[in-house]
């Protein structure tokens, strides 16, 4: 079972194999504004893990900047070495006009194994026949993707996330306007990855899905507020001091020296609005 | 019958030349007109067009009628415009396609100056609107080449091509293959109407590129009966247009090109997913 360890302290005590990721005083963000500030600690192999955080309190770019989509402005994110990595984002550049089938969608997930050029093999088909079955889109595979609800669209790239493979699994916001029993369906598939030892880090805005459902959170609002347990995590006065936050970009925020970062504590007080 | 149709290329060595070249540039721009049209980037294709003319001027200038040069010229003139519009989008605000409209109208401009700087109108309209009845052996050696590479190539790259259009984001999160992909993609438009320009001029070499594609599209539902049905289309319009100039003494280039027409307006009111069929109130439906 996965362990959230944060802080200095979880440097020292990261044996070969158990941490998936570090971070250490990571900031990312955009024009020189971080929208994730001075995030330390570091994951644990298998962790089932939650982001919540307000709006604009840079849960997705937390995301984006551990899949490596955007450099950090500073501090630094590390992988362990031959980590792979699923991410699917909140808006996926998918484009429905394209001609392709479910299945064709769905097979975008042998990237990592079969690349430019390899065949797609007996096996790979049987792969992504099962993994369709997984989300309950048996006998989908020839449908044309533009004819698919939403929550249809959400499992069949909840599928090709399972063809992906990956040791450590991002999913930014995957249950928006999704129905319960969807919900329900694509939860199953999440503990069935946690069950297979592998990392789940989704952003999450239904706590109530959060507390049932996820081990661990981490509560953001630009600087991470509070991580751990989730009982811990999502106590009120966690969730108040996350509201205070305050989302617009002020222009003349003064610049950020490294003796004021917040470097370690996760539960330090975000800076007063 | 027999007569009006083989006749021509059984008798004449410059039709059955015009009909190999106008073939081979079926084959190979048809397939990269259908991933044009499906990334949303038919018009790129046409101020690519546009764009090659300063580099083909130049050769002509300098050499006269001659196919290699211009050719050449034209293919610098492509990757410059290309290049630089994709530069000045990444560098600045401005976006790829108001870049690109910059670049191939001062490229168009220049192109035009530069011809009638030495040349008569004649010589341009030969340039704009090429000559598929002159092509010589010299001529259809490079348009193969050019037909080879780019088979190859579309083979090669196709399941990155594919991710591309399909989800880039997805590409870019597992691989680094995507901008490669792009930019192989578009130096693959341009030698392709470096290819069409002998035969078709610079201005309507796009049209076998796009004109089959778009029409495939009325037709049938996956990429690669896309590119077969777009082959077969350019072809046919190659072959229908050829027919047409030699017996009506008319320009070959634009034969062809309106052959392509007639099949894209006839496939917008017959296709399955043209513009009738699917306003037609449906017959039956299913339950579920």
């Amino acid at each position: 079972m996965g362990q959230l360890q944060s802080g200095a302290g979880a440097h020292g005590s990261d044996a070969a194999g158990c941490t998936c990721l570090r971070f250490d005083n990571l900031t990312l963000g955009y024009d020189a504004h971080p929208a994730v500030h001075g995030l330390s600690g570091s994951w644990s192999h298998g962790a089932l893990m939650a982001i919540v955080g307000p709006n604009g309190s840079g849960k997705s770019t937390l995301l984006k900047g551990i899949a490596g989509l955007l450099p950090p402005m500073g501090g630094s994110v590390t992988h362990v070495d031959g980590c792979r990595m699923a991410y699917l984002p909140q808006a996926s550049s998918l484009d429905l006009s394209f001609p392709a089938t479910v299945f064709d969608l769905v097979k975008l997930g042998l990237w990592q194994q079969r690349g430019l050029l390899g065949r797609i093999r007996r096996q790979d088909r049987d792969a992504i026949a099962h993994a369709m079955s997984t989300v309950g889109l048996d006998g989908f595979a020839k449908r044309p993707i533009d004819t698919l609800s939403g929550g249809q669209l959400q499992r069949a790239l909840f599928a090709r996330v399972i063809l992906q493979d990956a040791d450590l699994i991002l999913l930014d916001e995957p249950f928006n306007a999704i129905d319960d029993r969807t919900v329900g369906d694509l939860m199953a598939v999440i503990h069935g990855w946690h069950a297979e030892g592998r990392s789940v880090v989704a952003v999450m805005h239904d706590l109530d899905l959060v507390r049932a459902h996820f081990p661990q959170a981490l509560l953001l609002s630009r600087e991470p507020v509070a991580s751990g347990a989730t009982a811990d995590v999502l106590k009120p006065e966690n969730l108040k001091k996350a509201r205070a936050f305050r989302p617009a970009w002020d222009d003349d925020a003064p610049w950020c020296s490294d003796d004021n970062h917040v470097h370690d504590a996760p539960s330090v007080p975000v800076k007063a609005a | 019958m027999l007569d009006t149709v083989f006749g021509p290329f059984v008798q004449y060595a410059f039709m059955q030349r015009a009909l190999m070249g106008g073939l081979l540039i079926a084959l190979s721009a048809a397939p990269v007109g259908v991933f044009l049209m499906l990334r949303r980037m038919s018009l790129t294709g046409d101020a690519m067009a546009h764009a090659i003319l300063p580099g083909a001027a130049i050769g002509f200038l300098l050499f006269g009628l001659e196919l290699v040069p211009m050719t050449l010229g034209g293919l610098i003139a492509g990757a410059l415009v290309a290049a630089g519009a994709g530069v000045v989008a990444r560098i600045t605000v401005q976006k790829e396609d108001a870049a690109l409209a910059a670049f191939y109208l001062i490229s168009l401009a220049l192109g035009v100056m530069i011809v009638s700087l030495r040349g008569s109108s004649v010589d341009l309209m030969h340039v704009l609107f090429g000559s598929v009845l002159a092509l010589n052996a010299e001529s259809l050696m490079m348009i193969g080449a050019i037909a080879a590479t780019t088979l190859v190539c579309l083979t090669l790259i196709w399941r990155a091509l594919v991710a591309e259009c399909l989800d880039p984001g997805f590409l870019r999160s597992v691989s680094g293959w995507g901008p490669i992909v792009h930019f192989g993609f578009l130096a693959l438009v341009v030698i392709n109407l470096v290819a069409g320009f002998q035969a078709l001029g610079t201005l309507l070499s796009v049209g076998l590129m796009i004109l089959p594609a778009a029409t495939a599209r009325f037709w049938v539902r996956t990429a690669l009966a896309m590119c077969l049905l777009a082959v077969a289309l350019a072809a046919t319009s190659v072959v229908i247009g050829l027919l047409i100039s030699f017996h009506y003494a008319i320009a070959s280039g634009p034969a062809i090109i309106l052959a392509a027409g007639a099949f894209y307006f006839t496939s917008l009111l017959l296709a399955p997913r043209g513009a009738v069929w699917a306003r037609l109130p449906a017959r039956r439906h299913r339950t579920a």
